[in-house]
């Protein structure tokens, strides 16, 4: 800064420097020291967010590692499941969750192709959009009730893994939509144009060149579903979980016990709710390494994709 | 010619299942209706909606008033906003405006992995961790209270309030900023008279996403809300929100009794306010969207 007040004060004449530059200068450094102090606020409320994810996972882990072998892994609960381990529930959560990706891949897929590549804006783009929005925004226990009602009892599928993976579909459709848009989005328009140019219809555009490059992106998405169907438990207490069940799934047809439903009956309906505790700390140990561990690989996958569109 | 209707049918395959999110949408309601209309049969409208009772096993008299639910919700929802909007918010401005590079590769996927918790994990924590705390550091007779909700909740919230507002920051044309910081003010200036303005439509509907997450949030509330179904007068009064009391009946209410009609009913309410709360984000977001640099 060369203002005159600088100068007086590097040659070290002495010269008084003007009111209204004192008045600046205290303003400046209030300016500096008031953004200072805001920047600080901020970073706090990154560090309470980074510091209740580490306390949360950290205590799960401190007391719940020491449960964690293989029998607890590949065993069955005993002795009115306050023994043993959760080898039906992780199978039943992973039919679950890969069940309803099943059901909300293809249609959420093609839900999205309509969307970004077929529908001009409009009041039906509209409709459908406020349709995808509001389905994001119902309550997990409605979507229960919902399957409850529908699936369970007038298709008559009863307490199913089949009524489990229609309900838990129809939850994860808007994630699917949402990811698997994102991924077209993220096809450069000019290979559509190369395509089109080269005479191929919207369909073979679609099928041959759009699809094939948004596949990374959808894969993506569909395992942030699956995380987000492994986790769900409200949803399938009314439509696919049971208390306990001493057989693994034969059919479609059949209920499954399933990991965070465990949780919450170990934790709040046992009979020895402090004797299983244990049990309660493995479990939810193994549902989040198996939720969080889905997401990581979602979030590397689409940085490595990042840095390949980069490229 | 056939290649054209080929076209066309493919075309009106994909509208069809385009269609089918509405449809899930309209199949809810039609449900939720269908079920939870006979309880008006047996109770009015006005009398479940502001009855101070629920008493829905009673076999003498049963009561169906579901405003202690209705507070209750409002309650843990207004608490854990209190906690959450500021605490989103700040995130998303650090996260979009201040953070560098490195530091926002490692403070996203940690945003994204919090809200990727399930919530009958966070339900659990706040039994076993927070529930004992707040009994120890407030020496109250119960920890498992409208508060432990609320702190668990806003923890559910705020990565929806942080995801989405950082979104709506991140999009603020940087033409603007860069005018404001070229007329000399700092780069706190910019941000709480230009960018944050500018983003305040997204920042609104994240506030609102978030709240309906809130509202909606089943495990959590069903496991560390207490479950009295009074009227909440305390911070750390035990409370009963309205996803907890479906969840934890559902199971014993006899198929298509009062008690399971009743339980729909509050499902339409919840339903209804969610459906509101969304319809109201997305109504702010198209209103008062950023379309370049010119509508600020």
């Amino acid at each position: 800064m060369n203002t005159p007040a600088s100068t007086a004060v590097a040659t070290g004449q002495p010269m008084a420097r003007p009111q209204f530059l004192v008045n600046a200068r205290g303003r400046d450094i209030r300016r500096k020291s008031l953004e200072w102090f805001v920047f600080m606020l901020l970073r706090g409320a990154i560090i309470i967010v980074g510091a209740a994810l580490v306390v949360i996972i950290g205590f799960l882990v401190k007391n719940g590692i020491s449960v964690i072998n293989w029998h607890f892994l590949l065993d069955a609960p005993r002795n009115n499941m306050t023994e043993g381990g959760v080898w039906p529930c992780i199978v039943g959560t992973l039919l679950l969750s890969l069940g309803s990706m099943a059901v909300a891949l293809p249609l959420g897929v093609s839900s999205a192709i309509y969307l970004h590549e077929y529908a001009r804006p409009g009041t039906l783009m509209r409709v459908i959009r406020l349709g995808v929005n509001n389905l994001a925004g119902v309550p997990s226990v409605v979507f229960g009730l919902f399957g409850l009602g529908l699936f369970v009892t007038v298709m008559k599928l009863g307490v199913s893994l089949a009524a489990g993976w229609l309900t838990l579909g129809a939850l994860c459709l808007p994630v699917v939509i949402g990811t698997a848009e994102e991924a077209l989005r993220n096809v450069p328009a000019t290979y559509r144009e190369a395509s089109l140019a080269l005479g191929g219809t919207k369909w073979q555009t679609i099928w041959r060149v759009v699809l094939p490059s948004a596949l990374p992106g959808i894969l993506t998405g569909s395992i942030l579903g699956i995380g987000r169907a492994a986790g769900e438990t409200a949803a399938i207490m009314f439509t696919a979980a049971v208390f306990y069940t001493p057989k693994m799934p034969q059919n479609i047809f059949s209920d499954v016990m399933a990991l965070p439903y465990h949780i919450y009956v170990l934790a709040t309906a046992g009979t020895e709710i402090e004797k299983t505790r244990p049990l309660q700390y493995g479990t939810s140990l193994v549902l989040i390494a198996l939720v969080l561990g889905m997401n990581l690989a979602a979030i590397l996958l689409r940085a490595w994709l990042q840095k390949r569109h980069a490229r | 010619m056939q290649r054209r209707m080929k076209e066309a049918v493919i075309k009106h395959v994909f509208l069809a299942t385009a269609i089918t999110s509405l449809a899930i949408l309209a199949l809810i309601m039609i449900f939720l209706f269908m079920e939870g209309l006979p309880t008006f049969g047996f109770v009015s409208l006005k009398a479940f909606l502001t009855g101070f009772d629920w008493y829905p096993t009673d076999e003498v008299k049963p009561d169906y008033g579901i405003l202690p639910l209705i507070s209750a919700s409002g309650a843990v929802t207004a608490l854990s906003s209190l906690l959450a909007i500021p605490l989103g918010v700040m995130t998303a401005v650090y996260l979009a405006e201040i953070a560098n590079p490195r530091v926002r590769a490692v403070a996203k996927p940690v945003v994204e992995m919090l809200a990727s918790l399930p919530s009958v994990v966070l339900g659990f924590f706040g039994m076993v961790v927070l529930a004992p705390f707040l009994q120890d550091y407030f020496n109250i007779p119960v920890g498992l209270n409208l508060c432990n909700a609320s702190i668990m909740l806003a923890i559910m919230s705020v990565p929806t309030i942080a995801s989405v507002s950082e979104d709506a920051i991140y999009a603020v044309p940087r033409e603007l900023k860069e005018a404001s910081l070229a007329l000399g003010a700092t780069h706190l200036e910019t941000l709480t008279r230009v960018t944050i303005p500018a983003a305040l439509s997204g920042i609104g509907t994240a506030v609102i996403l978030g709240m309906s997450r809130a509202i909606g949030e089943t495990m959590v509330v069903l496991m560390v809300a207490g479950g009295a179904a009074v009227v909440p007068l305390s911070v750390f009064d035990p409370v009963r929100p309205m996803p907890a009391s479906i969840a934890a009946e559902m199971a014993e209410a006899p198929f298509r009794s009062h008690h399971y009609h009743a339980l729909f009913a509050i499902a339409m309410v919840l339903f209804v306010v969610t459906l509101g709360f969304n319809i109201l984000a997305d109504y702010i977001s198209h209103k008062h969207r950023q379309v370049g640099s010119a509508s600020l």
